[in-house]
């Protein structure tokens, strides 16, 4: 049943079986994309190597993997959910818990913060947010090849929705805690919207956890708008244990002179698989897109960019760093893509990483279509060792090689970090990141809940 | 302090230093000077400890021990400090952080507390006006953009907060203004205890004014071809190498 084809069809099969139930559950808006979006995954089917974009990554143990649950968490998951504290323990944030891809309480599935931002349940805003859900679901997706994405619109029947009225800015970032746990194997698709209004300024913090050592399977979407004039910050962190499978889809959809960043940061999963989608919509937008992997073991990370300059005067930036232990493998593509009329666009990309062993392996590839004459754009790859010179440098001031290496895989991974606005978050950041190049961050090593 | 006896080394197999002798005593100021690429930063490496120099004959005694069996970090606790003709650039490692951390590690080999973080940013203040480096540079990334002549002043920074009882400081002078010489020159002269000493690698006489060698060396080919008091500096700036280029292939001849 593991060649391509019959495995893409068990899928369908899945779908066709439970497409009743999903639907009884779900929004009539959200149903009436299932259809079309399922015969988009037939054509496509699950991603092979043979996609060029999935060329470095392969999913077969991930999606050739019989689950034992592919829809409904259980009431017991909830109570996990609701106990679950981050411990992020500076960081004042409006928080959030998505368990295994539902919005898990009962009463409040809408929350209303200062300003008049509303976050809660995507299949509640459906209802109560019927404008924006309309104005704004699936329409950034514009005929993605990737038949996940398609699989995701066809099955997914809940996730976050955050809407963020005109001119609001809130200091406090908002964390979106994404929690897998389950005593079976499982598979889960969510769906979330974020609507950031005209003139906005927030940030949001995307935390994805799991919280059992079953296998389990994630395939999430996160649709943003980002109006005229906006600011919005999303930072994702991955800490996964090495029997979870997770892949993200994130599209961007930026007005003029709007300002958006993307931040993927995976400490630790055993297979995950991003793709960040940029669009530039409209003149004088700018957007940033970063990424920091550290893996070890058999652990793979790929991340899949795709920046969209489709108006005059906009600026890109990508950045993306790996550090790869043991056989360690990972993969960057970056796909920069102007368009004709996208004169004074800047674009710059920057992919470099450190294999600490010779079993690492690490496959990055740029990719540019320029399609205008008056366009500033540069991209640059580094695989590489440790700075040998460097290290002697901290060597001949007294510092031990070991505290000299990590100082500089630290200094390697804190480029990335740093970017991040909030500052309690960053501090946080740079913390796990060394815990975790120390060796000291197991799974779930800065959860409340403990498990396995 | 310093002995080194008949050091040959070479780097990918490459002879490059050919039988150097050299003492070093406590209070002393060694000068070396010699044309470009006769080997002289090579010498400062063996003596740091950078591994990509292999010794293949020769040793090198530092109060009394073998110099050539530590590790680089040990010789730099046990009082060795190169200033780098070439300052590295590391992005991301704060100077601070850089700094915090030698410091810290110099004071645990010798059996001390580590520093409070209030103690430690005073002694950075106290060493930052020592050497008049612009206090901004120190909340940076350790030499990551630094002009020319700050990385040189950041060498003497870093000099003055680990009080070494060896200096190697090779090329300091480099680079730098005629303010920024005499800054670096004064800093070093006051970092300079009765019983501790430099060797000062250049090309120039003229930093040799600020800081008077009791000795010049003149490395050539991988070999001291000529030592002597201060004024040979003096000689070398007014003639160049060419006359002991000469002297040494002729006795090489005969
Ligand atoms: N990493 C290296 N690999 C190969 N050869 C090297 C390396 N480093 C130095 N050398 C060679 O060793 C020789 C001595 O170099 P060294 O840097 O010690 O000279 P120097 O006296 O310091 O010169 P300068 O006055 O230009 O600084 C040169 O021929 C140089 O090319
Ligand atoms: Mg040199």
């Amino acid at each position: 049943m593991n060649n391509p084809s019959e495995r893409s069809e068990r899928y369908y099969n899945l779908y066709k079986e439970n497409i009743k139930r999903i639907s009884e559950r779900s929004s009539p808006y959200f149903n009436s994309f299932r259809e079309a979006a399922i015969d988009e995954f037939n054509k496509l089917g699950i991603p092979t190597k043979k996609n060029e974009s999935y060329r470095y990554t392969n999913l077969d143990t991930f999606f050739n993997h019989e689950y034992k649950s592919y829809f409904m968490p259980s009431a017991s998951d909830f109570k996990k959910a609701e106990e679950f504290r981050c411990d992020v323990t500076d960081l004042d944030a409006h928080g959030i818990v998505l368990m295994n891809g539902f919005y898990p309480t009962i009463k409040d599935k809408m929350r209303k913060l200062p300003g008049g931002i509303w976050i809660g349940s995507m299949n509640e805003a459906a209802d109560k947010f019927g404008d924006q859900i309309r104005k704004h679901y699936n329409k950034y997706i514009n005929g993605n090849s990737d038949g996940l994405v398609h699989l995701n619109t066809a099955m997914a029947s809940d996730g976050v929705f955050i809407y963020i009225p005109e001119g609001v800015v809130l200091t406090k970032p908002i964390q979106i805690i994404n929690l897998v746990q389950s005593d079976e194997d499982i598979f889960n698709q969510h769906r979330s919207l974020i609507v950031a209004e005209k003139n906005s300024d927030v940030t949001v913090i995307v935390c994805d956890h799991t919280l059992s050592p079953n296998k389990f399977l994630t395939n999430g979407i996160t649709e943003i708008y980002v109006g005229e004039n906006a600011h919005f910050e999303i930072i994702r962190v991955q800490n996964e244990h090495n029997n979870a499978g997770k892949i993200t889809h994130t599209f961007m959809h930026q007005e003029r002179n709007s300002y958006a960043s993307s931040n993927n940061i995976t400490l630790h999963g055993g297979l995950v698989r991003n793709s960040t989608y940029h669009f530039l919509g409209g003149e004088g937008a700018e957007c940033k897109s970063l990424g920091l992997f550290l893996a070890d073991k058999w652990q793979h990370v790929d991340n899949f960019v795709n920046v969209d300059h489709a108006f005059p005067k906009c600026t890109s930036n990508q950045l993306f760093k790996g550090v790869l232990d043991d056989m360690a493998t990972g993969a960057f593509n970056g796909r920069i893509y102007v368009h004709k009329d996208a004169q004074g666009t800047v674009a710059y990309q920057k992919n470099n990483n450190i294999l600490l062993t010779d079993d690492a392996k690490m496959d990055t590839k740029p990719q540019l279509e320029i399609y205008a004459d008056d366009v500033k754009c540069s991209h640059g790859a580094t695989v590489g060792q440790l700075n040998d010179d460097a290290l002697f440098y901290l060597q001949s001031r007294g510092i031990e090689k070991r505290e000299a290496r990590l100082m500089l895989m630290f200094g390697f991974a804190h480029e990335v970090i740093q970017n991040i606005k909030v500052e309690a978050l960053r501090d946080r950041m740079d913390k796990l990141v060394m815990q975790r190049l120390k060796g000291e961050l197991s799974r779930c090593a800065f959860c409340m809940v403990k498990c396995g | 302090m310093l002995i080194i006896k008949n050091l040959k080394a070479e780097i990918n197999g490459k002879a490059i230093l050919k039988g150097i002798s050299l003492e070093v005593k406590a209070g002393e100021i060694h000068a070396i000077m010699g044309p470009n690429g006769s080997g002289k930063s090579t010498l400062a490496a063996v003596l740091a400890g950078r591994e990509l120099v292999t010794v293949t004959e020769g040793s090198v005694t530092y109060f009394g021990k073998n110099l050539l069996e530590m590790p680089p970090e040990e010789r730099s606790k046990e009082g060795i400090f190169l200033g780098f003709q070439y300052p590295i650039e590391i992005p991301g490692v704060s100077m601070v952080n850089f700094m915090k951390t030698a410091v810290n590690e110099h004071r645990k080999y010798k059996g001390l507390e580590p520093l409070s973080a209030s103690d430690f940013l005073k002694m950075m203040r106290e060493k930052k006006e020592l050497v008049e480096i612009d206090s901004k540079l120190a909340n940076r990334s350790v030499n990551e953009g630094f002009s020319g002549g700050e990385k040189k002043k950041n060498e003497i920074f870093q000099m003055a907060m680990l009080e070494p009882r060896l200096a190697i400081l090779d090329e300091t002078d480099s680079g730098l203004d005629i303010d920024a010489l005499r800054i670096v020159a004064n800093g070093v002269n006051k970092l300079k205890r009765p019983d501790s000493s430099a060797i000062v690698i250049t090309h120039y006489q003229r930093l040799l004014d600020f800081i008077i060698p009791d000795v010049v060396h003149v490395l050539y080919d991988g070999r001291i071809v000529k030592t002597a008091g201060k004024e040979l500096a003096l000689e070398l700036e007014e003639k160049g190498y060419d006359w002991i280029k000469k002297e040494v292939d002729k006795k090489d001849l005969a």
